[in-house]
């Protein structure tokens, strides 16, 4: 393996750590804020206690999602030196709105939930405890207007004297902010962070319930938890819905890879599993149409008509169109200083192919298909998984309301091993988004390989298993000290 | 708003962050006096608590800083990150356990035990300010690195900025000059560290001990920090010419100094700051010098920012090839995204507001050991 494969497995590794402790952190900031606003608003000291001990898990997790998003940071510049230089200037914004509204809101007001109990006011406490979460899910907004542009690069005009992609206009910037890619990605993100939590709470009040023990806590506990998880549920169907139409749109070879289809067309349809198919849903999930016409990745590497009339060229010819962007950009920069109006000649020819540069790295037209396996199954297992924990939370809901949930056992074993499955969930569907976007580390301009930084094998291996072994070593002690405080449980019965 | 006038902008909000940061390392610099073994368990646990309430706002400083850089000069993230990769690796790490160890420190099964994350936090508190140091030494020094965008173009190998050597970025330590700014900051984070439990815990004992670790602290800071400004205004340093072109320049960072009257003051004022915090923190019955400290610190912070940067000066210059070095005109974002990021920046002055409100009503109370007990929520 080389250094580029090794980089990305050392991203993907830190990545897929920093979501096991994200989500859970999104979701019990809203479950918490909730039992807290009960506490105030029924000024009942059980509710109190309840808050401070989900803040007490909360706490365990919080430490370490921190700790793993200081290393995504880092490794922006360690291993993808050229990467950050040919995206800074359309970061530079959403990250200094990040760092400026989210980060200080959320370090500051973290602190006075914790610590803040007996020295400010209740309602100062609580506004604290809410606005902790609500400046996770801002900074959760930014981090994922960067990662959406990389998936679908609006509001960008390449600066051949910078080499790199430039925000050059106010309807630039709103097009970053705005990207759709970017608003129903927080949403799906967000609200996934919602089920997990819900989740988690849910299954740890079941462990409670089949123990006997805090019984009333574990049931009030599981009707919030499951009452937030289920208001996830719907969120993440919604903005997934609207997520396969983007794909369609701007990541059409995802969606073939997702669904495993060589050739598509119109009244495609949606695979279950291999040999199992239903005629003409891909075409209503992915335009809303079920005589929409789905490009295969066939389709797509030898170039289709789309929906809207567009003939999209093959991937040969957007290689070829590519290699020229590419030769373009060589010749205006040996020529700007010696032969303006050859270089202004270059530059034209630049600008008129340079939506299709990333093509020009590429050796064969192949080289744009993702591995079709790995995202196909993760899709699978993060559609199903998802079906499986809305009907478990709905479960949850309709005894808890009920007021039978005490008695039941099986809902309560199964609600407590759907603990790890959410978080499965969880990873797969990054697995979907990121695989699925391979090769490229910004769609259609800069593939993986002309992303990285110049860092020998033997440093990126050394470091990969130097983060193996301490996120190892965090998610033991994490998993012990969690379920340490667990055991113990809260301080009311 | 012109473009030189963004960029100088945001050269100077780098550096008032870069202050800040140094200023919040009080945080490291306390951590570090848990080897002090005058220290009882119970003191050692009062630091702990005490920094434990304030990490979050250093770490989220270093990372607002990074981030800050990323959008504002993103060529010396890419260069630098991408090659004095060890220098960053390792202040990564000691960041990441500092981050878990608060949390880890006093429970069962933490596998490492108590000592065990202590270790990381005293190693934190040495190496995060040490290595901050060296880094922000190369400024003056250079650092052996090449930047060519032609190189994008070279599908085989398209790295635009490479490093020189495969020490990545470590070979800083061969640098004397480097190293003392690195060995001040150790000392310099460790005052204020001090100076900063003095004034947040309610502690007869500790206090006592604190005060006496500023004046054991107090010489070697000293000496460190007045060797290397000598050593940096009799230095030749990285001049960039008006058409930017970068040349070596003898007394250059003194000539700065000279050129630049406002910088003289601020430094000056900043060095009677933060000596007024040694003094009182040292020989005097004050709680108060970790705000003429802490002022001190990000004013002299600030002013070493302003002398590596302004007056034509190459800030991450390039001893192997003068004409990578990177200047605060060579290596910022576009005007365009300066303008919306300096837009933004007018929120600045609202965050610290509910910073020191929500400081205040936290510190209201100082921290004893009947303090911690009654908290729900203590490490």
């Amino acid at each position: 393996m080389d250094v580029l494969l090794w980089s990305r497995l050392q991203f993907a590794m830190t990545a897929a750590y920093h979501w096991l402790f994200v989500p859970l952190t999104l979701g019990l900031a809203l479950v918490i804020a909730v039992m807290e606003t009960l506490y105030v608003v029924k000024k009942d000291d059980y509710w109190k206690k309840t808050t401070q001990f989900w803040m007490k898990l909360f706490a365990i997790n919080f430490a370490v999602g921190i700790a793993t998003g200081i290393i995504l940071e880092f490794e922006f510049g360690t291993n993808w030196s050229n990467y950050s230089w040919f995206v800074g200037d359309i970061f530079g914004a959403p990250l200094a709105i990040e760092g400026i509204l989210a980060f200080f809101m959320e370090a500051t007001f973290f602190a006075v939930m914790f610590f803040g109990w007996e020295k400010v006011s209740k309602r100062f406490h609580l506004i604290s405890t809410w606005l902790t979460g609500i400046g996770a899910s801002i900074s959760a907004y930014w981090i994922l207007v960067a990662n959406s542009w990389m998936q679908h690069p609006v509001g960008t005009t390449f600066n051949p004297d910078t080499v790199r992609s430039e925000m050059a206009s106010v309807e630039a910037f709103w097009e970053v902010i705005s990207n759709p890619v970017a608003v129903s990605k927080f949403i799906h993100s967000v609200t996934s962070g919602w089920v997990t939590g819900g989740v988690f709470v849910v299954g740890v009040s079941c462990y409670y319930l089949l123990r006997g023990r805090k019984i009333e806590f574990a049931r009030k506990s599981a009707l919030v938890g499951a009452a937030v998880g289920m208001m996830g549920t719907l969120a993440v169907m919604f903005s997934g819905d609207i997520s396969g139409i983007h794909t369609a749109e701007f990541q059409p070879m995802k969606l073939a890879a997702a669904e495993g289809l060589e050739d598509g067309g119109r009244r495609a349809p949606f695979s279950i599993v291999p040999g199992v198919e239903i005629p003409g849903m891909l075409s209503i999930l992915a335009t809303h149409d079920i005589d929409g016409y789905v490009p295969g990745i066939n389709d797509i590497i030898n170039g289709y008509t789309d929906n809207q009339g567009n003939v999209i060229p093959s991937v040969a010819e957007k290689m070829e169109k590519g290699r020229l962007a590419l030769s373009s950009l060589e010749e205006y920069r040996n020529l700007k200083d010696t032969d303006p109006d050859a270089a202004a000649l270059a530059r034209g020819v630049l600008e008129e192919n340079v939506q299709y540069m990333g093509y020009g790295y590429l050796e064969k037209p192949e080289d744009v298909i993702p591995p079709v396996d790995m995202v196909y199954w993760s899709f699978r297992v993060m559609v199903g998984g998802g079906m499986f924990l809305a009907l478990v939370l709905l479960l949850v809901l309709w005894y808890g309301y009920k007021g039978h949930i005490e008695k039941t056992k099986w809902l309560q074993w199964v609600a407590m091993l759907s603990v790890p499955l959410v978080y499965l969930t969880g990873q797969v569907g990054w697995i979907v988004a990121e695989v699925g976007r391979q090769p490229w580390t910004i769609q259609g301009l800069l593939p993986v390989n002309v992303a990285t930084s110049s860092v020998s094998l033997a440093a990126v291996q050394t470091t990969f298993f130097v983060f193996l072994a301490v996120f190892a070593l965090f998610l033991i002690i994490e998993i012990r000290i969690m379920i340490n405080a667990i055991k113990k449980g809260p301080e009311v019965e | 708003m012109s473009y030189i006038f963004l960029q100088n902008y945001w050269w100077c909000l780098i550096s008032l962050l870069g202050g800040l940061l140094v200023f919040l390392m009080f945080v490291q610099g306390a951590n570090l006096h848990l080897v002090n073994p005058r220290l009882t368990a119970i003191e050692k646990n009062m630091v702990v608590n005490s920094t434990g309430r304030k990490w979050e706002l250093a770490f989220t400083t270093l990372v607002t800083f990074g981030g800050a850089f990323f959008a504002s000069f993103p060529l010396f993230y890419s260069t630098s990150f991408g090659g004095a990769y060890w220098v960053w690796i390792l202040l990564l790490l000691t960041f990441v356990f500092q981050a878990v160890s608060y949390e880890f420190l006093n429970k069962k099964d933490n596998l490492l035990g108590v000592k065990g994350f202590r270790i990381a936090l005293v190693a934190n508190g040495f190496l995060a300010p040490f290595v901050v140091g060296v880094a922000v030494g190369t400024f003056f020094t250079g650092s052996d690195f090449v930047v060519n965008k032609m190189a994008i173009l070279d599908s085989a190998a398209p790295v635009i900025s490479t490093w020189g050597n495969s020490w990545r970025g470590l070979e800083a330590l061969s640098s004397p000059h480097a190293v003392l700014l690195g060995l001040a900051l150790v000392g310099l984070t460790g005052i204020l560290g001090a100076l900063y439990i003095i004034n947040n815990v309610q502690d007869d004992s500790l206090e006592e001990k604190m005060r006496r670790a500023i004046r054991v602290f107090a010489l070697p800071f000293l000496v460190c920090f007045i060797a290397w400004v000598v050593i940096l205004l009799l230095r030749d340093g990285y001049a960039v010419d008006e058409t930017g072109v970068v040349f070596m320049e003898e007394y250059k960072y003194l000539h700065n100094l000279l050129d630049m009257p406002a910088v003289i003051v601020m430094l000056l004022v900043g060095v009677v700051g933060v000596l007024l915090g040694l003094w009182a923190g040292a020989f005097t019955t004050s709680r108060y010098g970790i705000w003429t400290a802490g002022t001190g610190t990000v004013l002299v912070v600030m002013s070493v920012f302003f002398i590596a940067g302004f007056n034509g000066t190459a800030y991450y210059p390039s001893s192997t090839d003068l004409q990578s070095s990177l200047t605060i005109a060579n290596s910022s974002s576009s005007s365009f995204t300066l303008t919306v990021m300096s837009c933004v920046s007018l929120l600045i002055p609202f965050v610290l507001a509910y910073i020191v409100y929500a400081w205040r009503a936290m510190d209201k109370t100082k921290i004893t050991q009947d303090e911690i007990e009654s908290t729900p929520h203590k490490y």
